[in-house]
């Protein structure tokens, strides 16, 4: 083969040797003899080739990256000019994935920091509006004049409208640091009387209120990654870690180890075949998006007719898995198992063939699959929170988490409660924040209703705790590190609509690093520093089972840029409450104090001062990868260890929701728009079976977490857009009927809006349903168009909040798709 | 990609790593709305191979294409004169030309950081471990040289390059086309 090659190639070694001779007689000659003046290329080579280049010696310091993936990563930023120059990689420990230490190794997205720090839209001053709200035209101002206008419009709203009439908007983009972190701004509030946040989040909305009616716990309840070493089969419904928990430092290598250690074997059940798909599953099982609970409704079906569940669990632990540990005043026949069985409300068999023609699993493999599930013992069944980000999420949490109490694997090593896992890590100091005088708060969906019409809200029909109607409406919006105001939030129109009102929201104030889409819809703009331009206490986040603190270093802000706690400080002094906002301390006095009443308690023998820490880098202590099992002591002993359900027990029946559906009115013209009381399958507005939309729009339309973002954040780092582009997916059967090749430009569109975007033709993704990755910036072709070519889902989400947990359904759409 | 690229400052349009997708399935819809399918996905992540019989070195007019230590093949700046011909001769399209720089580019395995007992970029970077650098003699007696789809075959240039195999690159014959994102680069 080597000798075919020979023949085709232009140079053989034996001609360069002869020009190397033809050089060394031109060198002979005169200078400049040579026919293409190449004379001093060919010179004769030495023995050895030329030099290892020179290691660049910049000096380093140790930053991080800590939005909202669930991790925190350790970056070595190279400094030179007072500039980011190159970022390496943690190499602080050998990795031992046994005892809990491995290397925080940084994601794509974290990698590419230096590219994002100086990226073309980076915001250098302040600005004010000028022109219309939205239309992104802006003034460069002061900082005090910028901050003279905030601290006025904050006085008149807490004095003319209430402190809930100023609301802290729902934001991820620092997770953790307490100087950097949203807390800057509570404390503030706080010191004037308090002030409006929402609860819940966007994140697992649906999960926390579905498995607060069914265990009395708002998620984050599953046994730990780790324990699928301890079982031979674990089942996911989603939960693509590969790609949604990203860190090197987390989860998606975590699980790598995990199934090494147990062998294990892992079904994903998914629309599509994701990169976890890739890594660890031995089974991809495809399904339709917002079908899980008719699937899991089935595998209920198989357990219970041919008797492989655990009945014994089932009566002691359990409340409503049929007539015989109903509640009394229960409706006849409203037992979980009448459901499933057909002796229900709608007299349904949930046979495996119903569930087929729903979900597009075929009956065979469903029947094997509760088998499967059925005779392993322990199981790990897992659900991620893409099945819960739909119209009727709840359902499919709590029908998925019931077949975790079929089998009896709740509370045992190895099985798991049916929930995303439980987390354990250490604990991070967070800024105090003192007492926040307003009580009352409402599901951060909502918040867009509460601009509109807040005093109007109530317990009832909204969801509002702490009082049974919210106090005032919103008329002042501080946007700190998100950008959910257009870019995150459903139906872009729809928030263009309202917050066009200046009537309404009179002041929207955003602090952010980059000119996004949110920050063109503000009427002060403030740029912030980005994480290597602040000095703070980190470690690991919220999705990690590691303890580790880093005490970062800086380098000098971005032009303009400041730290949100200074800012906050200026504001604290033109709002006569300075002293109160920083007992006299400032930043690096406060991250002192907090390392000190913080840090140095959880980790005792880090350095004495603050300057040892910075010096010392990223600190790490052992765990063992055996992390506590959750419910344990509820499953050795229920009476003694009752849940925090209204029967101490798991509620497959809920009186609660009950309660809630004789409440709360919920519109019977929208298809799903119901609130059961046992975990069942509905069909949903924009669903599969929403037959009448998809007349016009016959494609689902899901926005998974994509791995070149993070939400919306690093989405414009041209690196990450030249290796991982926006794009959707959609399967070959759709696009060839549609004359849709790969690569090709198509537009996405429904009643709300259009997308253009580029097609990924491809088999990864079950027929009949498209995905493009949510986050990426919205971008409307014109000032009069509000075609979007940034390929931003939310152009195309409806906001209509779930019945029960008044949430975000982002992923139950509906769409056509046409080539352009 | 990304380490890399932040550690030798690459423009847009040059990448020395590339993530290849490998996809490929068919459909089948029943008549009750349900769907079987054979769907496999995988990753190969490939930059230069450092081949044992460098084609690039071969084809190179000026000498500029060279094996220097441990097998490294680099590419001499200053004898460079981006004709093209290793990145038309060689089978992985490893060599790229830099229009900022004006030569042709491509991986050196960070044969600075290796001189310092450093991993290479990519090595270190790697979130799943998935990459290393490995003595070849004893890593290709181990693994042999890759040989999966949609790479060419190893008997050309000999690749020091080897593959722990996917589960799923095993059932794909090696001339299959998979390749599912040739526009990412």
């Amino acid at each position: 083969m080597t000798q075919k090659k020979k023949s085709t190639v232009a140079f053989s070694p034996e001609r360069r040797s002869i020009l190397k001779l033809g050089a060394l007689s031109c060198a002979a000659g005169a200078a400049g003899g040579s026919l293409l003046g190449l004379n001093h290329l060919f010179q004769p080579s030495e023995a050895q080739a030329f030099e290892v280049p020179a290691l660049p010696e910049d000096p380093f310091i140790f930053t991080t990256c800590v939005n909202n993936c669930g991790n925190t990563c350790v970056l070595k930023a190279f400094v030179r000019n007072d500039k980011v120059i190159r970022v390496e990689t943690d190499d602080s420990v050998e990795d031992d994935w046994e005892n809990g230490v491995f290397q925080v190794r940084a994601c794509p997205r974290g990698r590419s920091m230096r590219r994002h720090m100086y990226s073309p839209d980076r915001l250098k001053t302040p600005l004010k509006r000028i022109g219309k709200r939205g239309e992104g035209k802006f003034e460069p101002v002061s900082w005090d004049e910028a901050l003279d206008i905030v601290a006025a419009s904050l006085k008149h709203c807490v004095k003319d409208y209430g402190n809930a009439s100023v609301y802290s908007h729902y934001a991820s983009g620092v997770i953790t640091g307490p100087m950097t972190r949203r807390e800057n701004f509570w404390r503030l509030m706080n010191c004037l009387g308090g002030f409006s946040l929402g609860y819940s989040d966007y994140s697992s909305a649906q999960n926390q209120a579905g498995l607060r009616y069914l265990y009395g716990k708002a998620g984050y309840s599953g046994n730990a990654i780790s324990d699928i070493a301890h079982t031979k089969l674990a089942v996911f419904f989603g939960a693509n870690l590969s790609e949604t928990r990203s860190s090197g430092g987390g989860l998606q290598y975590e699980i790598l180890e995990a199934k090494k250690k147990g062998n294990t074997r892992i079904i994903i059940i998914d629309p599509r075949y994701t990169d976890t798909c890739v890594t660890v599953a031995d089974e991809w099982i495809p399904i339709r998006p917002g079908t899980d609970a008719a699937l899991a409704s089935a595998l209920a079906y198989v357990l219970i007719t041919e008797e492989m569940i655990d009945r014994e669990y089932l009566d002691t632990h359990c409340v409503g898995f049929d007539a015989s540990t109903l509640p009394e005043d229960a409706p006849e026949h409203s037992s979980y198992s009448d459901y499933i069985l057909g002796t229900g409300f709608d007299m349904v068999a949930k046979t495996p063939e119903w569930a087929a023609a729903i979900s597009g699993v075929p009956a065979a493999r469903i029947y094997k699959l509760a088998r499967e599930i059925g005779q392993t013992k322990p199981c790990y069944i897992m659900q991620g929170w893409g099945i819960q980000r739909q119209a009727a999420g709840e359902m499919n949490v709590m029908a998925v988490a019931a077949l975790a109490n079929l089998t009896g694997n709740v509370g045992i090593r190895g099985g798991n409660n049916g929930d995303l896992d439980a987390y354990h890590q250490s604990k991070t100091p967070r800024l105090p924040v003192g007492n926040n005088g307003v009580k009352t708060r409402f599901p951060v969906f909502m918040w867009l209703k509460a601009v509109e019409n807040g005093k109007n809200m109530t317990a009832d029909q909204d969801g509002i705790i702490g009082g049974d109607r919210y106090p005032a409406d919103i008329k002042f919006i501080w946007n700190y590190a998100g950008n959910t105001i257009i870019n995150q939030h459903s139906e872009i129109a729809e928030t263009e609509r309202v917050l066009s009102d200046e009537t309404k929201c009179e002041m929207i104030v955003v602090m952010d690093t980059h000119m996004t889409a949110t920050a063109k819809w503000a009427d002060i703009v403030l740029p912030s520093c980005m994480y290597p331009e602040q000095t703070d206490i980190v470690g690991p986040s919220y999705a990690m089972n590691t303890d580790w603190a880093l005490l970062t270093e800086a380098v000098k802000p971005f032009f303009e840029s400041r730290p949100v706690y200074d800012v906050c400080v200026d504001l604290a002094r033109r709002l006569g409450v300075e002293k109160e906002f920083t007992e006299g301390r400032d930043r690096e006095q406060w991250i002192d104090y907090l390392y000190q009443t913080g840090t140095r308690k959880t980790f005792p023998e880090m350095p004495a001062t603050v300057a040892e820490a910075r010096k010392a880098g990223v600190h790490f202590r052992a765990k063992s990868r055996d992390f506590p099992v959750p419910f344990a002591d509820f499953r050795q002993d229920p009476a003694t260890h009752p849940l925090k359900t209204p029967s101490g027990k798991v509620e497959l029946y809920s009186a609660a929701l009950r309660t809630l559906s004789q409440k709360r009115k919920v519109d019977s013209s929208v298809l799903g728009d119901v609130i059961p009381f046992v975990p069942q399958y509905v069909a949903t507005w924009d669903g599969c079976e929403d037959m009448q939309t998809k007349e016009k729009y016959p494609l689902q339309l899901i926005g998974f977490h994509y791995k070149g973002r993070t939400h919306s954040h690093y989405a414009n780092v041209d690196w990450l857009l030249e290796v991982l582009p926006q794009t959707m997916w959609i399967n070959p059967v759709d696009a060839e009927r549609r004359g849709i090749r790969h690569n090709d430009s198509v537009r996405v569109f429904n009643d709300r809006g259009e997308v253009r975007i580029r097609a990924k033709v491809t088999p990864r993704i079950i027929p009949g349903v498209v995905a493009m990755g949510q986050g990426a910036w919205y971008k409307p072709l014109s000032a009069d168009s509000k075609v979007d070519v940034g390929g931003c889902i939310n152009t195309l989400t409806k906001y209509r909040p779930t019945a029960i947990g008044k949430a975000n359904p982002q992923h139950t759409n509906l769409v056509q798709v046409d080539r352009i | 990609m990304i380490a890399c690229k932040d550690k030798h400052d690459l423009p847009v349009g040059v990448l020395w790593r590339k993530v290849l997708e490998c996809a490929s399935g068919d459909w089948a819809e029943e008549p009750d709305g349900s769907y079987t399918q054979n769907v496999l996905a995988y990753y190969v992540s490939v930059s230069c191979n450092h081949c044992e019989n460098p084609v690039c070195v071969t084809v190179c007019p000026t000498g500029a294409m060279q094996v220097v230590e441990n097998g490294i093949v680099a590419i001499d700046p200053d004898r460079c004169i981006a004709c093209g011909n290793c990145q038309w001769n060689c089978p992985y399209s490893a060599p790229v030309l830099d229009r900022v720089k004006k030569h042709m580019t491509k991986c050196d395995m960070c044969r600075d950081f290796l001189a310092q007992g450093k991993l290479p970029a990519c090595v270190a970077a790697c979130p799943s471990r998935a990459l290393d650098v490995a003595p070849r003699k004893e890593a290709v007696a181990r693994l042999g040289r890759a040989d999966v789809a949609p790479l060419p075959s190893e008997k050309l240039t000999e690749p020091n390059l080897c593959l722990i195999k996917h589960r799923d690159s095993l059932s794909v014959r090696k001339s299959a086309a998979v390749l599912a994102n040739r526009e990412e680069f």
